[in-house]
């Protein structure tokens, strides 16, 4: 198929019914709202069902309800949106129910505004809701790998059970790239046995449910199925790019738009003789700490960039466990780091400065 | 080129292209040595709007009424009671950069007794690579649509067929094939052919419309 141009918000909708999507709930807010406005005019077309609900509260528990009945299912917001779906996605995940999840960040805190931020990555990689949980984040770059992403996500959600949230910052939505929408290849995924479509009166009913009573029911809840499961994801659904990772003065660590904002300042930085690499997560969650391990007594330091005031930073730390400075480079409420700015920052770190 | 009549109207498709090409037009008209008056009246989008560039633009000598709300990141549907300036004032070149689709056209409703036949251009600009304007027939739709709610008739097509920065002449001509039929069936002109300088140079000279060269002002560097 050949390449068209879509919106961000668009490409988002057009990938998840081409991954069998058929169900959409939603609340409306800025700057995602082209997205549900594409579910709404697109869905009943493949007789599937939009719904706007009354709350992203309300979407997120009728996300629960269609995954619990076998549905392939989406929902999406922004920040301040997204912070109250976060019970629902806890909820998701106790239960063990497969729904892909999709955050066009804004800036925050509190109704912030409306322009592109990463300072949702805590609320992605830790959880906003309660208990031991974790959902697979990807961090997309490009709309291309956005459709590439969303599709993957579903089959990621049904092969572990658990809610796949895709994390754009504004600009990913509201932006125009050509896209193509490609066969992947297909996962084994196991049978839907479990959910509740009707007994029939042939089976034992099956129950949904994140509620255990006995606490050694729930640890083993948790450490058998949750955390057993996180640790075969941390295993085998790790994603990142990288670049020159083993020869640089400076390596930077970027996901989403801002890393292509990075990959600029870089090549301006190899043009005036520096080496420079990159770390991209694609995985917020499984973080790529595996891949700091190649970085060599040659490098100074390593500098994060976010559209934040730090939050990535603290996995940075953690990968690479003290054995190199990491420097921090950002810009919040909206606004968009200048390449001019990081290739600075590259430089002190290089030149010894910092 | 750009002797069009002093109001035009710049319509299209929601993601064709309008924004590029009104700013791309007010330089031009600017560097005529016109006074230009740019009118933001994008209610639809919350990025990627004309008023962004208001800064630059002003520099250039063109005039940017955005919304009346103050900040250019407000996501309020306020239109600015200055549009009507442009509109009466006879010494301006009036330049309005309209949202996409037939829900950003309804905005045209409210300055209808301006909309004389004779004394405005209203443009379509058509992106065949956008998903919903790759028929003769959707097309035509959403022109028909467009100008059933702003109550005006569309003067001119605009083929404004483009991927960004990896646009080829291919493309551009694919589109233009597509605009010339919709030209045909509907009697309208093709007005202008847009392309990135680069690529405008190698277009053939035989087609219809005029050949529009444009610069990216709404992408940054970074962007593809």
């Amino acid at each position: 198929m050949a390449k068209i141009l879509m919106k961000g918000n668009e490409a988002i909708g057009a990938a998840a019914i081409k991954a069998g999507c058929n169900y959409f709930f939603g609340y409306p807010i800025t700057p995602q709202n082209e997205l549900p406005e594409y579910m709404s005019r697109e869905l009943p077309k493949v007789n599937g069902c939009f719904l706007q609900a009354e709350s992203e509260v309300a979407a997120i528990n009728m996300v629960y309800g269609a995954a619990g009945a076998g549905a392939r299912v989406m929902t999406s917001s922004s920040s301040p949106g997204m912070a109250l779906k976060q019970e629902g996605i806890s909820y998701i995940a106790g239960a063990e129910l497969p729904c892909v999840i999709v955050n066009i960040v804004r800036g925050g805190p509190g109704l912030g505004g409306i322009q592109p931020a990463q300072s949702d990555y805590y609320q992605a990689t830790r959880g906003g809701g309660n208990g031991d949980y974790r959902h697979v984040v990807y961090a997309p770059s490009t709309l291309q790998e956005t459709v590439d992403l969303v599709m993957e996500a579903f089959d990621v959600a049904d092969q572990y059970r658990m809610p796949v949230m895709i994390v754009g910052d504004g600009m990913t939505g509201q932006m125009m790239e050509p896209v193509e929408f490609k066969e992947l290849k297909k996962r084994e995924l196991p049978v839907k046995d479990w959910i509740t479509d009707g007994t029939k009166g042939e089976r034992e009913p099956n129950i949904i449910n994140s509620l255990f009573i006995d606490p050694q029911e729930l640890e083993d809840h948790v450490n058998d199925r949750l955390e057993a499961k996180y640790r075969i994801i941390e295993e085998k659904e790790v994603l990142y790019e990288e670049y020159n990772v083993e020869d640089a003065d400076v390596v930077c660590i970027a996901y989403g738009t801002t890393s292509r904002i990075v990959k600029n300042a870089i090549a301006e930085c190899e043009a005036e003789g520096l080496k420079v690499g990159l770390i991209r997560p694609i995985t917020l969650w499984p973080f790529p700490h595996k891949v700091f391990d190649k970085i060599t007594d040659k490098t100074k330091g390593l500098l994060t960039v976010e559209m934040s005031t730090g939050q990535m930073i603290d996995d940075v730390k953690i990968a690479i466990a003290g054995r190199k400075p990491v420097y921090f480079h950002g810009r919040t409420g909206g606004m968009i780091p200048n390449p001019n700015d990081i290739v600075n920052e590259i430089k002190k770190i290089a030149g010894g400065e910092k | 080129m750009l002797d069009d009549k002093r109001i035009r109207i710049i319509t299209g498709h929601y993601g064709s292209g309008k924004t590029e090409f009104a700013v791309n037009y007010s330089v031009k008209l600017s560097k005529q040595g016109k006074k230009v008056v740019l009118a933001d009246l994008d209610v639809v989008n919350p990025y990627f709007r004309s008023r962004e560039k208001e800064k630059e633009l002003s520099k250039l000598g063109i005039k940017v009424i955005g919304s009346s709300i103050k900040g250019s990141a407000s996501d309020v549907p306020a239109v600015s009671g200055e549009v009507n300036a442009p509109l009466q004032n006879e010494d301006l070149e009036a330049v309005l950069d309209v949202g996409g689709d037939p829900a950003g056209a309804r905005v045209l409703g409210r300055y209808y007794n301006y909309f004389k036949e004779g004394k405005y251009d209203l443009f379509f600009v058509i992106n065949a690579n956008r998903a919903e304007t790759q028929t003769v027939e959707k097309t035509i739709e959403y022109l028909r649509e467009i100008e059933r709610i702003s109550r005006a008739k569309v003067t001119g097509l605009i083929n404004n067929t483009h991927l960004l920065k990896s646009t080829t002449v291919d493309d551009v001509l694919s589109g233009q094939e597509l605009t010339e039929k919709i030209s045909e069936i509907t009697g309208i002109p093709v007005k202008y052919v847009v392309a990135l300088e680069q690529v405008a140079k190698d277009l053939p000279k035989d087609i219809q419309g005029q050949i529009f060269p444009i610069k990216l002002y709404m992408r940054e560097d970074w962007m593809l």
